[in-house]
């Protein structure tokens, strides 16, 4: 059953997202990536990961991409004619990717053992409560982080007056 | 296994029947609502009082030409509906419509009319899945290839990413008391007296909430999605038939749901003061049913009081109260809830 | 069952490849940014995948990071790109020249 919804998810992720970096149009593009992303979302809970499976889709499908689609819509570029890769950019592009893919997977066949022991349930309060505690200064800075990127965003975005 | 498969299929039935009944309910009591409040007389004509308006208004919208417009993308023209719907669809499996009043059916637990009562991340899952539904608007928007359509769909995915903040934020507020995700157990710790509600501990909370739900089912005060005046009808200008009518359902389908999470949240849910509390089994459940069900529809009147009451924002307008009203009040509230909670008061 | 780690590896690997790609090949600028999207949740999924393994939930404090980092790297990502659309009428990263000699 579950290795059933697994292989379902991962066929849909991985024909969204070639769909999602191959294809010309750009809201298309967006929107298969949110596919993608929910099937990631999907993997999370056979994960035993809850919380960051709500987390995925509330972070990326319903905040990040929105904002991609709202930057698509606004700009409404005219695709450039020359977005089609050269010759040998497309060859090593091609080659650099497959050795990536193809090398991951083979490491991941051959080095790991079957499925691991000792699940651990990734409940908003486990997770919560590594957050305050190991992981209390990164959280911190995270929120700078954030607050940066945003008054960041905010000075590039900004029309001269 | 089967009894439970079974249990929970019934849930969904009665659940998701019983909301799509709201919808032309809630569409008679809008017109009828804003005739009343216009002084005059609205729909009188179809059966009494105009009851059977809406089942007109279906019939209608069922035998109208579907039309695609020239120089639309088929493939997103299509989808933008079908997103609404489903978001709109899926969102209230996590409410619980009544007590967990420990009645068994056919030897399987009930849990109340809760189609998913033992979802951990219940208000997370529930947030996450309604912040998909600006795809729907947005898709439409753009792929109308009109340009009131767009400026409709950039106009609604801006406003809907500012107050999903305050939304969010808001009902931190709640989830920190509670220390819980899960709905039913946050009415739970919200005790059967009103002095124990969310809405009366929290009120800035509570505002901040209904404000930004206003906003997030993009209705009046803040349709600017839609915006009938300047963008003739924002993102679904051009489309007709049931398309269009899946758009208009999904509208009033997220406002209940909407509602029925304010009423979770900081209302008490299904819970009657001093009533609730000496009952248990069946009349429990029916008891907790109808209380939730006549908070939700308090509510409901509020959307249509406050629609036919309040002008439309200005859009910069509506990024300053997102921004620099909601936001920062939604994290004083955070704050005086995390000092209470210090002081042991919550 | 429970799904084997090596499954959720590997499928990461394939969206990793996919999202380098992408970011490889494409001179759209909204699409290299759609790419390194891709490849962090790849990344993410790594991840859980070995913090399920070892029954440890640091893993998963750490995909929570990510996606912190992430929303702010978009965040300044399309400002950028909004900027630079703005200064050339055009988000080709190919034509993000002016600083070459």
């Amino acid at each position: 059953m579950e290795l059933a919804v697994f292989f379902a998810a991962a066929v849909v992720a991985v024909a969204t997202g070639v769909v999602a970096v191959a294809h010309r149009n750009p809201v298309i593009n967006v929107m298969s990536l949110v596919v993608t992303f929910f099937c990631v979302a999907v993997c999370y809970a056979l994960l035993a990961a809850p919380f960051l499976a709500a987390a995925q889709i509330l972070v990326y499908a319903g905040a990040i991409l929105v904002l991609f689609l709202f930057v698509v819509m606004l700009l409404n570029a005219p695709l450039a004619e020359s977005d089609q890769p050269r010759k040998l950019q497309r060859i090593f592009g091609l080659a650099a990717a497959a050795l990536v893919g193809l090398g991951g997977a083979a490491l991941a066949v051959v080095a790991i053992p079957g499925a691991g022991e000792g699940v651990v349930e990734g409940t908003a309060a486990a997770i919560g409560r590594l957050l305050v505690g190991p992981h209390l200064l990164a959280f911190e800075l995270v929120s700078v982080l954030l607050l940066a990127a945003l008054v960041g965003a905010m000075v590039l975005v900004k029309r001269k007056a | 296994m089967w009894a439970e498969l079974a249990v929970t299929a019934a849930k969904l039935l009665v659940v998701a029947t019983v909301l799509l009944t709201c919808v032309p309910i809630m569409v008679w009591v809008e017109r009828r609502g804003a005739a009343f409040i216009q002084d005059r007389l609205g729909p009188n004509r179809v059966g009494p009082m105009g009851l059977l308006q809406p089942v007109i208004d279906a019939v209608k919208l069922f035998f109208k030409e579907d039309l695609t417009p020239g120089g639309v993308n088929p493939i997103l023209y299509t989808l933008a509906p079908m997103v609404s719907m489903f978001v709109a669809l899926v969102t209230f499996i996590v409410i619980p419509f009544s007590a967990d009043a420990g009645v068994e059916v056919f030897g399987v637990p009930l849990k109340g009319i809760h189609v998913a009562p033992d979802l951990g991340v219940g208000v997370l899952y529930l947030l996450a899945i309604s912040s998909l539904g600006v795809y729907g608007i947005v898709l439409a928007g753009w792929s109308s290839n009109n340009k009131y359509s767009l400026l409709g769909g950039l106009r609604s995915s801006a406003q809907l990413l500012s107050y999903e903040l305050s939304l969010t934020m808001s009902v931190l507020g709640v989830v920190l008391v509670s220390g819980t995700l899960n709905l039913q157990e946050v009415i739970g710790r919200q005790g059967p007296e009103i002095w124990k509600w969310h809405a009366v501990t929290q009120p800035i909370g509570f505002i901040v909430f209904l404000v930004a739900a206003f906003a997030e089912t993009n209705r009046l005060p803040f349709d600017l999605a839609e915006a009938e005046t300047e963008l003739v009808a924002g993102y679904h200008v051009e489309y007709s038939s049931m398309r269009f009518a899946s758009f208009f359902m999904s509208e009033y389908i997220n406002i209940v749901t909407i509602s029925a999470l304010t009423v979770t949240l900081f209302l008490g849910g299904w819970q009657v003061p001093w009533l609730t509390a000496t009952l248990s089994g069946w009349p429990l459940l029916l008891v907790s049913a109808g209380a939730f069900a006549a908070k939700v529809a308090l509510l409901l009147w509020l959307f249509v009081w406050v629609r036919w009451s309040l002008p439309r924002f200005r859009y910069d307008q509506l990024m300053q109260l997102g921004w620099k009203g909601l936001l920062p009040l939604a994290a004083l509230n955070l704050l005086i809830v995390g000092m209470a909670m210090g002081q042991g008061w919550l | 069952m429970s799904v084997p780690t090596t499954h959720f590896v590997t499928l990461a690997a394939v969206l990793f490849a996919v999202g380098a790609g992408g970011v490889l090949l494409r001179r759209s600028g909204i699409s290299t940014l759609l790419g390194i999207e891709l490849m962090l949740n790849a990344v993410n999924l790594t991840l859980v995948a070995f913090a399920r393994q070892h029954g440890d939930l640091h893993g998963q404090v750490f995909v929570f990071f990510i996606m912190a980092v992430a929303a702010a790297e978009v965040a300044v990502g399309l400002g950028l790109l909004v900027a630079i659309f703005r200064h050339q009428q055009s988000i080709d990263v190919d034509r993000l020249n002016v600083l070459r000699w």
